[in-house]
């Protein structure tokens, strides 16, 4: 059973979402500036330029380290851990080393076994950015490398997990849930580019560990376990032995490369910052009041809104869902909470992936009117997926964004609910060009009755309410028995 | 009111600038017109800052140091930057990529370092009052070899920002004059909190020097006047203290026996930093560009080859071997041990002495080039880097002279007791002029 165990552990780092960068008061809010234009002595690491600690990317690793269950420490400090890259401009980073600001902890997910798993925690620490190495022309024979020092100095948070992870589905579930913790904390916005970076431990159980860098996306992370184990596997089953090396992951192809031996041997020469005193933040613990999180509005959702727990799980998953979820079902939780449940679980994201869009597009309160239109009986399910459609598709466009209800006069899909006359017509009309058909029924063939409404859906082009058509056609039917 | 101007065009035979600024500007204030050096490792927004280093030739700071805004707030006029050894790496002025200072008593001698420039300056009679750091004795060391007075501050008394860092937890900047009442009017200006520097205290410097120091205890440590001090140094040093008596003052023998360890401890903690500070100069963004041609590492290899001179370069590799896995907790680590045990000494003293006086160097200035050889040069550090290890504040003042030349007597005090060691200078200042 434990053999060919896959091991998976990971080190997420996080870019905290503070106003300022971690040792000056530049803005962190560069990314639609052009290079090196949110710099300054501290963060450009020009001589003499010394580092001054942003309390609030301390408190905001403390909310993380309260909600993930770990221990702060009494005393943590920051030190440099040196080594040379062009992007790094002092030529150390400043992190935390043998005292990081917590320990500990854990993350619960749903594992592969089912029931709640709990995923442990080593430990919690702060740290700088570097800056970005832009590269000219291609990597491999690329002309010059630009450097950008603009996100040199954002805080970043480190996450390491213990190796409790035995696929690269619970490692996207564990991602899915750290995400979601540090986005109910608001310390973290995973809309932002780059704001994300994994490198993940993988081995089989009884081999050696490969640690894989580099990873900046949360899909790129299941490619790159999926492509490791395999890879390894496939050496241990031919026999050959899994080296202990550090690789890349290649976000292109979805494979993952061996680096280069020399950069392996780095020795960091950690030592204490000597420019910052130690942190003594313990006693801040107890004065942080955190919000609900993701498990708690999970069960929230369950029980004040009667969601199933897969529904819960889903819109739970992400703080922006939930968000949206509610304000959807505000002006009428109790005729809303279920029917939109479903729709926006089980249809709406679907539709969002597929046009690679963000539940921000999305108009909520357009949401509630669809979902009232389909309370009230005025369209199909099948209309209303259409609708929505329509919906997605305009926020896409640069064109007026009609209602839902205008949709629905516009493309004629109201539902022909009580207009039976309408209905007997078309029914009629099927049945005397297809007598064929008719004579199907009376020699008692069922599937006549189905190839009709499949007539008579295609001339009302699916307004038809199938209840209502199968009633009215087997009354026309039956009159025209012998 | 900007508008009041001077000319600087000295008479530099000791090569004590770097570069001199000709026209200078200032305004009204303690200092105004009062023409101030500044060591060449203090940034100064617009004018080049080297370091004494060729690797940062060029190189001119987008903004000031806290200490140079104070100083252009005071109305002083910052007329050049001065010679030092590369980095502050040395203590004879001899390690500057740009020649040796002079020192001005003696041309044949060096004048201590590694703020010699500064005291050069001083001692030459060129500007007033100057500037220098002290990482383990670069200001009293040149203050004692030329003649003048230099203080190094409590450390976090003086911002270090914009101080191009050598020792971070060693270094401080300080004030360095002709008198005793020049150097404490120069700590007025510079000393007080900067939230730029994390290691910045909130104990601005408002005092005016007292000859009073009736009662006052002083510490006579053993090791100052032992084996390695220049007997003839020793004996100008003990007739200073006996005029320290005269004035009321009482002496106690004391003893620091950490001092076995402190220059190891030093000289581990010193190079371990300096390899990581320094490790930024790589031709990508100061001194000679790196050549693109090449791969990354071969050109910083190059640039940091040709642009640091031989002493940096040894002192980067010893830092980085200390620092390296398996070495940390036998050299840093060790080395951290024996300085909280200076530390303690220090503290244990203090709780009987209010001062602690001895020689600033063990002998006089040196001939030009006498010092060849590494150790010997860092053996005539033993009696400064102690403080440096502490924290602690301490004074040298001319107490007299051997062969011609100067001595200094070097008075440490408890931390933030930086008002006590002027007074101490001053009072014998006093006595003897
Ligand atoms: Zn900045």
């Amino acid at each position: 059973m434990t053999e060919n165990q896959v091991i998976i552990g990971l080190e997420v780092h996080c870019q905290l979402d503070t106003k300022s960068k971690l040792f000056c008061g530049c803005s962190t809010d560069y990314r639609s500036d052009g290079p090196n234009t949110h710099v300054c002595p501290v963060c450009l690491g020009l001589p003499g330029a010394m580092p001054v600690l942003n309390k609030r990317s301390i408190e905001y690793a403390m909310r993380v380290a309260k909600a993930l269950n770990c221990t702060v420490l009494h005393e943590s400090e920051f030190s440099r851990k040196n080594y040379f890259y062009p992007d790094l401009d002092k030529a150390y980073q400043i992190t935390q080393y043998d005292k990081p600001l917590a320990e500990g902890g854990y993350i619960e997910i749903e594992g592969d076994e089912g029931g709640e798993k709990r995923i442990r925690l080593t430990r919690i620490h702060v740290e700088e950015d570097p800056g970005r190495l832009v590269h000219m022309g291609n990597t491999e024979r690329g002309k010059y490398s630009l450097v950008d020092y603009n996100r040199a100095g954002i805080p970043l948070i480190e996450i390491v997990s213990e190796p409790d992870m035995r696929s690269p589905k619970e490692a996207r579930k564990f991602l899915n849930k750290l995400r979601a913790t540090l986005e109910y904390l608001s310390v973290f916005d995973s809309e932002k580019e780059g704001s994300l970076r994994v490198d993940a431990n993988i081995s089989i159980r009884g081999s050696e560990r490969v640690e894989v860098k580099n990873i900046s996306s949360y899909k790129g992370v299941e490619k790159a376990l999926t492509f490791e184990i395999t890879r390894q596997k496939s050496l241990i089953r031919r026999g050959q032995k899994v080296d202990r090396e550090t690789r890349h992951f290649l976000e292109a192809s979805g494979s993952t490369q061996s680096s280069r031996s020399k950069e392996q041997e780095h020795d960091y020469r950690y030592f204490p910052e000597p420019d910052l005193r130690p942190l003594h933040v313990q006693s801040w613990v107890d004065g942080i009041v955190l919000p609900e999180l993701p498990d708690a509005r999970r069960e929230r959702f369950i029980v004040q809104y009667g969601c199933s727990l897969n529904h819960a799980r889903t819109l739970t998953g992400e703080l922006r869902l939930a968000n949206f979820y509610e304000k959807v079902v505000a002006p009428d939780p109790k005729g809303l909470s279920a029917l939109a449940a479903t729709w926006i679980a089980d249809t709406l994201i679907g539709e969002l992936n597929y046009r690679d869009m963000t539940i921000d597009a999305v108009d909520a309160a357009g949401v509630t009117e669809l979902m009232n239109l389909l309370r009230q009986d005025t369209i199909t399910d099948k209309s209303g997926i259409d609708v929505l459609r329509v919906m997605l598709d305009q926020r896409l466009n640069p064109q007026p964004c009609e209602t839902p209800a205008a949709i629905v006069v516009r493309l004629n899909l109201a539902k022909t609910a009580g207009d039976t006359g309408f209905l007997t017509a078309a029914v009629e009309e099927a049945i005397s060009q297809h007598p064929t058909a008719l004579e199907d029924y009376r020699n008692g063939k069922s599937g006549a009755i189905n190839f009709l409404m499949g007539q008579v859906m295609k001339k009302t082009r699916g307004k038809a309410d199938p209840g209502e058509l199968n009633r009215i056609l087997t009354e026309a039917l039956k009159n025209r028995e012998v | 009111m900007a508008g009041y101007e001077i000319c600087f065009e000295p008479d530099d035979r000791y090569n004590a600038f770097l570069t001199t600024c000709k026209k200078v500007t200032y305004g009204p204030g303690k200092l105004t017109g009062v023409a101030v050096a500044v060591k060449d490792n203090i940034s100064t927004k617009g004018i080049e800052t080297t370091c004494a280093s060729k690797i940062l030739k060029g190189y001119i700071p987008p903004y000031n140091a806290h200490v140079v805004e104070l100083l252009m707030q005071s109305g002083a006029a910052i007329v050049g930057k001065t010679n030092m050894d590369e980095f502050g790496m040395g203590t004879t002025t001899e390690n500057s990529a740009f020649g040796p200072t002079l020192n001005p008593c003696d041309t044949s001698r060096v004048p201590g370092g590694s703020s010699g420039g500064s005291a050069a300056a001083i001692a030459g009679g060129m500007v007033r009052m100057a500037l220098g750091t002290d990482t383990g004795g670069s200001i009293r060391c040149p203050a004692a070899f030329c003649g003048i007075v230099g203080l190094k501050p409590t450390y976090g008394r003086v911002s270090r920002y914009g101080l191009i860092a050598y020792a971070n937890s060693l270094e401080q900047i300080g004030p360095m004059g002709r008198t005793v009442t020049d150097v404490s009017t120069l700590m007025g200006v510079i000393a007080g909190y900067d939230r730029r520097d994390s290691t910045s205290y909130n104990k601005p410097y408002t005092h005016t020097p007292r000859a009073d120091i009736k009662g006052l205890k002083v510490g006579i440590p053993g090791e100052y006047f032992g084996a390695g001090v220049d007997p003839k140094v020793a004996t100008v040093v003990n007739s200073a203290i006996g005029r320290l008596e005269e004035l009321g003052a009482t002496t106690v023998p004391c003893s620091i026996p950490s001092m076995e360890y402190a220059l190891a401890a030093y000289y581990v903690t010193c190079t371990c930093e300096a390899s990581s500070n320094l490790a930024r100069f790589d031709g990508v963004r100061y001194g000679p560009a790196a050549d693109t041609k090449k791969s990354w590492h071969d050109a910083y290899r190059e640039v940091r080859r040709a642009g640091f001179g031989t002493e940096v370069r040894r002192r980067i590799m010893l830092g980085t071997f200390a620092l390296s896995s398996g070495y940390y907790g036998k050299y840093y680590a060790k080395a951290q041990v024996a300085r909280e045990n200076v530390k303690r000494d220090f503290a244990r003293i203090f709780s009987e002495v209010d001062v602690i006086a001895g020689p600033t160097m063990p002998t006089v200035a040196f001939k030009l080039g006498e010092k060849s050889d590494p150790l010997s040069m860092y053996l005539s550090d033993i009696l400064t880097v102690p403080v440096n290890l502490a924290g602690i504040p301490a004074i040298s003042v001319p107490c007299g002279k051997v062969e011609g030349m100067p001595i200094g007597l070097q008075i440490m005090g408890r931390p933030f007791e930086d008002e006590r060691v002027i007074d101490v200078a001053y009072a014998y200042e006093q006595e003897v002029t």
